[in-house]
């Protein structure tokens, strides 16, 4: 029975939310149903990862757990696969924090509020069905029921050139599908050796292992173009600036927070899992672009004004260095790059949160035309100065855990090339810190710069609730690191293994 | 040992901070500084008794029976496993100069909570104040007790942060801001090269493990060798030198001096306990604590040497140079350390069992007490002056009577006068580098005369010189007991810690011996300071046009000095002109007109081809269907043809 | 004089004509319902005529055209429906000025 599994709840409850929302007819109904809703999927994942720790720890070794499959479409032996390992357990975690800060941050979105979280449901869905799957058609289907809602939720929603930016990520991101669609498309007709059955199943194609090599050096780069163009990898990574500029704070928040974190986890769960030949002698392509995109984002985040002009690129930079680290093909280096991207995550969503915040009082996101706010409004300053603490990677907070893993997995390797692009990639650490302490000292620190900015409050009740939830899990993962870290390391070893196996 | 009782030192500060941080909103300002200060009078005791436990009970964990002193891992998490067997922990290390920089550290930070309580009185913000002063003394700690270079390494990070909330702890002064971020911007870079020195130290050891790196020092060295050169120097060579950056980045040494004077900004009790006494050896206890690895790698070793003896002079010269007292003292700090630098760097074991080891840690603790006094006395000159420069001072020891005294312990200390503490240790650490090489010990031996000048030049400056006529509106005096005690018992201290007998508590190996003062030694550099200091009377103890004139016969050299070399404005170019205008610049350019152009243009091209044949898709219904039956007939047409 | 085929499918065929003129030309909707009209008359003329002649014995071709009436029927009705309820909202029906689908 179909409800039986755990994890088809994870689409059934944003249904629900879709339905639930569908009836309502005032604001606080909308707020009761997104509230009431995305708190039970918090409790989901959260029970869904304690529990899968417990199966783990009773012993239970399967490279995937939860597993459930049901036919959809037989001719093309297309099904609906579930199954999670502890990457996917911490990446549904993340969003379902995600979601439930999403939802306060946007307590007063205007105009149409039903039609708005009708879209962020739909969206949300689309994100927890692609970590769920285990079926590359319905994780290649739930990816594009993921993106299709943002064009309207910035089209609609967003500030500023919002049409250009949403029409830009749409378009950019689609023609990264079609990519993406060829090499799965390719994968598929090569999942099983001759004569047997063909699979879109995950598991069986990488046990099949019948990709030849020859097609492995096509198929890698168009699924990791694929997914990477959402990685915001150089150079396709414009759309990033625009489309967070424009959006609205819930859709930047879950947009860099974990739809980014797709292009992070397809790369790795596909390109590499599935193409190890090609990972392994194409590596070097992909790890010149990541390294022009951890340095290239950083440098080009310095000279921004606009705050989330700002946060874009440094999420360039950031993503940057997940794509870099998982392209280093080793445990700890992937490792961090799971860690990298809940980290990110995490610290993003808390910075689009707050810029939001910040933008909706003072009306401008122009770092000249700010100054001082720490004075005005204390508590937003102090939770923008922790977000970017956890951005230039303090001890204490996630990012500096995320940024070691990735630094020491991949300095494993011994070469020169390797070696120099670890180095510049360290390097990007201490422009982080210059951007972030410049942004921070003029609009945070400082006498104040507009008479104006001194009558505006400081946060409300649902955005202090949006922010310490955040807060709490950077902190928690900064703190108390080796449980993830222990997780994410056992999920990989299979892919490791594969890798090995092909490096041979 | 009982792990209740060094845990507590670590948890204690940061629950502190804990509580000041969250609910100090709601307190009153009394209430916060009295918890802060009773906090950490609490931490201190304990410290006291953990060190106190180390040093004298015999437990065979700290000392063997031969008193030979033992390093002991009190206890030892994993936090983060990078590999199976590389594994960050977290844990606390005591070893004598672990427990040394335990006692220096809770010391200094009471006395600075309690000095502060009059210092900051009625400040905005003061509780945010106290809250952060528990961040920086628990991030300090964990620093000194860190069983591992990783540990220390978060640590450091965090000493780092603190250190940029503290500067800039009057954040509405935008020169607050910027020293604040000059500072930590700095330190990061040098952070960069340590990171990349852990890198390769742990890539070929495999461990962070201080114990494991330094039992076994020889083995360390030769797996690092195996990673054979690169561009001209050793692996080990790199490894020791980029973990030194990071220590030249804390410890302010040339060239990464340039945030210290600036980081003056801040209050001036946090420049005593921070810029002084504690974050700034941090360098310095990083090479003491890796220094059996360093002392087989003579090329790191002579690095080391040479940038604290350049930075030694150059640093003493500038301070001649500076009207703000608080400059003064940053760069008579930044002397200082590098003198402990280059006393580090030049012992060996083989010279006097590596007595520049002992004298550096020795010079350490006594500079930290010495060099606190000095700051939370020109501390207490600021408040009652409210002027940082000493042309707005002069002839206040009338008036301060208490500051006035221990101002001038504190300079006779950093004088090397004898009986004073500076005096012992200076001795030792000259001693030492005289072993080393004639040439070291003569130089380092002007730069001990140089600072026995501008101290007193300062002293005399402030304290004699000429009246300042403002005093009548607003005649200063001595603070409150909270602000004079600390400086009462710091000057004690300054005069009795010289006696300790130090090599029976800290030696590169752990073995104690016996100090004795070498006289030649002695005497030199008593006579060089007597000579520095009664030159410095001469010119400054009355108004008079002397010091001036002589600036004026050398004034491209005194401006030169007074601007610090030009150094900042060396950097400010680097950094805002060709790193932000011309890079970063042109990166963003590049980013928005060719990439984003590119992406643009097809859209564009998309755009013009559309426009091009929409003409075909006109709406109107009628029209299609004329094309349809023309394409119809047409079709039509073709398949007739092909079918006759 | 025998009833050849073709004296059905040239009138069919004019009439078609006809029809496709009309609709292309007509600037009334009444008028191209009218012309739409006479191409599916013209059509199934062609079905009666062509089962007549090639399966004199079957009657599909009949019974496809009886549908067709049928069918035709009421999608006039409903087009003429549509076509009033226009000429409600913009007194109208002169296709130049229907072009905008929202009211």
């Amino acid at each position: 029975m179909i409800l039986e599994n755990i994890l088809i709840y994870f689409v059934i409850i944003p249904l629900l939310m879709l339905a639930g929302l569908a009836l309502c007819r005032n604001m606080n109904q909308i707020r009761t149903v997104m509230t009431v809703l995305s708190t039970i999927l918090l409790g989901l994942s959260v029970y869904l990862c304690v529990d899968f720790l417990a199966l783990r720890a009773a012993g239970n070794t399967d490279p995937m757990l939860y597993m459930a499959s049901w036919d959809w479409y037989t001719p093309l032996n297309i099904k609906l696969a579930l199954g999670v390992d502890g990457i996917s357990v911490l990446m549904i975690m993340l969003s379902a924090i995600i979601v439930f800060a999403g939802t306060f941050a946007s307590w007063k979105i205007d105009p149409l509020p039903k039609n708005f979280f009708l879209w962020f449901a739909l969206l949300s869905m689309g994100v927890f069905g692609f970590f769920i799957s285990i079926d590359m058609f319905t994780m290649f289907m739930f990816y594009e029921v993921a993106l299709i809602p943002m064009y309207l939720l910035i089209g609609v929603w967003g500030t500023g050139r919002k049409e250009y930016s949403a029409m830009k990520l749409t378009l950019m991101l689609m023609g990264g599908s079609a990519f993406l669609m060829l090499g799965l498309l390719g994968i598929y007709w090569h999942s099983a050796p001759e004569g047997a059955p063909l699979t879109w199943n995950i598991l069986e194609i990488a046990q099949n292992g019948a990709i030849d090599r020859s097609w492995q050096m096509y198929l890698f780069p168009l699924t990791f173009v694929g997914f990477g163009v959402l990685g915001a990898m150089f150079p396709f990574h414009t759309w990033s600036p625009d489309g967070h500029a424009c959006a609205p704070t819930a859709v930047s928040m879950l947009h860099a927070g974990v739809l980014m974190k797709l292009g992070g986890y397809g790369c790795f769960r596909i390109s590499i899992f599935l193409l190890p030949e090609a990972a392994n002698e194409l590596a070097w392509v992909f790890i010149i672009l990541t390294g022009i995109s951890v340095v290239y984002g950083a440098f080009s985040a310095c000279v921004q004004t606009d705050l989330k002009y700002i946060n874009a690129y440094s999420s360039v930079s950031h993503c940057g260095m997940v794509l870099f680290a998982i392209l280093m093909l080793n445990t700890t280096a992937m490792t961090g790059a799971i860690l990298q991207m809940l980290s990110h995550g995490l610290m993003t969503a808390l910075f689009f949160a707050l810029i939001g915040m910040i933008y909706g009082r003072t009306h401008t996101r122009d770092i000249r035309e700010m100054g001082g706010l720490m004075k005005i409004m204390p508590y937003l300053g102090v939770c923008y100065m922790i977000a970017g603490f956890a951005s230039l990677g303090l001890p204490g907070l996630s990012g500096f855990v995320a940024e070691m893993t990735i630094f020491f997995g991949s300095f494993q390797h011994t070469d020169l090339f390797h070696r120099a692009f670890v180095i510049a990639g360290t390097s990007a650490i201490v422009v982080t810190a210059v951007y972030i302490l410049r942004v921070v000292g003029k609009i945070l620190l400082g006498p104040v710069q507009d008479e104006h900015h001194l009558q505006l409050t400081d946060a409300t009740w649902y955005e202090r609730f949006s922010t310490i939830t955040l807060i709490v899990c950077i902190a928690g993962i900064g703190c108390f690191p080796n449980w993830i870290n222990e997780t994410i390391q056992q999920s990989f070893a299979p892919i490791i293994r594969v890798i090995e196996q092909a490096a041979i | 040992m009982d792990m209740t009782l060094p845990l507590l030192i670590l948890v204690l500060p940061i629950t502190m901070f804990l509580i000041l941080g969250l609910c100090g909103m709601k307190m009153s300002h009394k209430l916060a500084g009295t918890l802060g200060t009773i906090g950490m009078g609490i931490t201190a005791i304990l410290a006291y008794t953990v060190a106190f436990t180390y040093f004298f009970s015999g437990n065979p964990d700290f000392v063997t029976a031969e008193g030979v002193r033992q390093q002991f891992e009190v206890f030892n998490y994993d936090w983060l496993a990078f590999t199976p067997t590389l594994i960050v922990q977290l844990g606390f290390l005591l070893d004598p100069i672990s427990a040394l920089m335990l006692v220096v550290i809770t010391t200094i930070s009471f006395f600075v909570h309690l000095y502060s309580l009059g210092y900051m009185h009625g400040e905005k913000g003061f509780q945010r104040y106290y809250a952060f002063l528990s961040l920086f003394t628990f991030s300090m700690l964990g620093l000194v007790v860190a069983t591992n270079i990783f540990q220390m390494y978060i640590f450091w990070e965090l000493v780092g942060v603190s250190s940029y909330l503290l500067i800039g702890f009057f954040y509405t002064l935008p020169s607050a801001v910027a020293a604040s971020k000059k500072a930590f911007i700095v330190t990061r870079f040098a952070d960069l090269g340590f990171l990349i020195g852990i890198l390769l130290l742990s890539f070929f050891t495999d461990t962070f493990n201080f114990v494991e790196l330094t039992s076994n020092p020889g083995t360390t060295i030769s797996t690092l060798s195996a990673g054979g050169t690169f561009m001209g120097c050793s692996v080990v060579t790199w490894a020791l030198c980029l973990i030194f950056m990071g220590g030249m980045g804390k410890s302010a040494m040339m060239p990464l001096h340039i945030w210290l004077p600036d980081a003056m900004e801040g209050p001036t009790p946090v420049s005593a306990l921070i810029h002084a006494a504690t974050m700034v050896v941090a360098g310095v206890y990083l090479i003491a604590r890796m220094f059996p690895v360093y002392c087989l790698d003579e090329a790191s070793m002579d690095f080391i040497v040479i940038i604290g003896a350049i930075t030694a002079f150059y640093a003493a010269v500038v301070a001649c140079a500076q009207i703000d007292i608080k400059r003064v003292l940053a760069f008579s700090t930044i002397s200082q350390i590098a003198f402990m630098m280059v006393s580090i760097g030049a012992a060996r074991p083989e010279l006097h069992e590596g007595l520049g080891y002992m004298s550096g840690m020795f010079h350490l603790f006594t500079h930290a007490m010495f060099k606190a006094l000095l700051f939370l006395g020109a501390g207490a000159l600021i408040h009652a002056v409210h002027s940082n420069n000493y042309t707005d001072m002069g002839g206040l020891r009338k008036y301060m009577p208490i500051t006035h005294w221990t101002f001038l312990i504190g300079c006779l200390a950093i004088a090397g006068i004898p009986p004073f503490s500076g005096f012992f240790s200076k001795d030792e650490m000259l001693t030492a580098m005289y072993d080393n090489s004639m040439f070291l010990g003569v130089w380092m031996t002007m730069v001990a005369g140089l600072t026995a000048f501008y101290m007193f030049r300062l002293y005399y400056m402030i304290f004699w010189w000429e009246e300042n006529p403002h005093y009548k509106d607003h005649k200063p005096h001595d603070s409150s007991w909270t602000m004079s005690l600390p400086l009462i018992i710091l000057a004690v201290v300054s005069c009795v810690s010289g006696f300790i007998p130090f090599g029976h508590f800290v030696t590169w190996n752990g073995e104690p011996y016996d100090i004795h003062l070498k006289m030649s030694v002695a005497i030199t550099s008593i006579v060089v300071a007597v000579v520095a200091i009664a030159l410095a009377t001469v010119l400054y103890r009355k108004k008079n046009d002397v010091p001036a004139k002589m600036a004026n016969s050398v004034k491209w050299l005194w401006t030169a000095a007074n601007r610090r070399f030009y150094w900042d404005e060396i950097y400010m170019f680097v950094t805002h002109k060709i790193i932000f205008n011309i890079i970063c610049k042109s990166i963003a350019w590049f980013d928005r007109h060719i990439i984003d152009g590119t992406m643009d243009m097809f859209a564009k091209v998309t755009q013009k081809v559309s426009y091009a044949i929409r003409g075909l898709q006109s709406g109107s219904i009628q029209t299609y269907v004329l094309w349809y039956f023309a394409g119809a007939i047409l079709l039509g047409l073709v398949v007739w043809m092909m079918v006759i | 004089m025998d009833l050849t085929i073709m004296m059905y499918l040239i009138p069919s065929l004019i009439m078609f004509a006809c029809g496709v003129y009309g609709f292309i030309t007509r600037k009334n909707l009444i008028a191209i319902l009218i012309s739409l009209e006479l191409m599916l008359n013209a059509v199934d003329i062609n079905f009666v005529v062509f089962n007549r002649f090639l399966f004199p014995g079957q009657m599909e071709g009949m019974f496809f055209t009886m549908f067709a009436i049928g069918i035709a029927a009421a999608e006039t009705a409903l087009a003429i429906a549509i076509i009033i309820n226009i000429f409600r909202a913009v007194k109208s029906v002169d296709i130049r000025e229907i072009n905008k689908m929202k009211f």
